[in-house]
């Protein structure tokens, strides 16, 4: 089983692909839509990496409970994305301070980077989606 | 890497951040109502100055027609879609939304 997997794989193209989270989680779809899209392609194996950068960050933000608006939270979710090899989370560091917020403000571990070294790592993908 | 803005400035911030993360040479290209962006004199005019310094923009000819935009800011050059398919055979595209 393990010999027939390892094949398959050998076959497989794996293609760079970054997910751009830009708009806040519960006013629109946006966000929600773009992680399910995410956790489909972390399940053929891709090499994800997603990217927090405006009210996208807010996607991130401790304390959320969406129980009053009878909206699925989907925070947690993106905690759980390393139980998908999705380990590669970027914010934008000015996003991040012109929300007043810090890292530690997180559900989860992230990479804080500035935009320059985010545009660098755009360039580098085989896909850049935004959400 | 291409970079697409199709969104009005003056309703959506992918304008002012996309700037921000433009690589030097990176070409941007405006496209819909992104377009709004590139007429002259307008209050992103000087933002656009700054990107101009480093990397080079274009906007949608038949956008810009439709929107009735007929002057733009220097240095803009205004494309068909042969120019826009040039751009995208030429580049990975980084569509902002």
């Amino acid at each position: 089983m393990e010999e027939i997997e390892s094949e398959s794989c050998d076959d497989e193209i794996v293609k760079k692909i970054m997910h751009v989270m830009r708009a806040a989680p519960h006013g629109t779809i946006y966000t929600y839509e773009g992680l399910e899209m995410i956790l489909i392609m972390a399940a053929y194996d891709q090499d994800i990496s997603v990217a927090f950068i405006d009210d996208g960050v807010y996607a991130l933000k401790k304390g959320q409970n969406t129980e009053g608006i009878e909206m699925k939270g989907f925070a947690k979710t993106f905690g759980a994305l390393d139980g998908y090899d999705v380990e590669k989370l970027y914010v934008d560091q000015i996003s991040l301070e012109e929300r007043g917020l810090t890292e530690d403000d997180l559900v989860v571990d992230v990479e804080i980077l500035s935009s320059a070294e985010i545009g660098k790592l755009m360039t580098e993908q085989d896909v850049v989606v935004h959400h | 890497m291409l970079h697409t803005i199709n969104k009005s400035p003056f309703g959506n911030s992918s304008f002012e951040t996309s700037a921000r993360f433009l690589q030097p040479g990176d070409p941007v290209l405006f496209i819909e109502d992104g377009v709004y962006a590139v007429q002259a004199n307008n209050k992103f005019s000087a933002a656009l100055n700054e990107i101009l310094k480093n990397n080079p923009v274009y906007a949608l000819g038949p956008d810009l027609n439709a929107r009735g935009i007929a002057e733009i800011t220097a240095g803009v050059k205004s494309i068909e879609y042969e120019g826009f398919v040039e751009l995208v055979e030429e580049h990975q595209v980084n569509s902002w939304l």
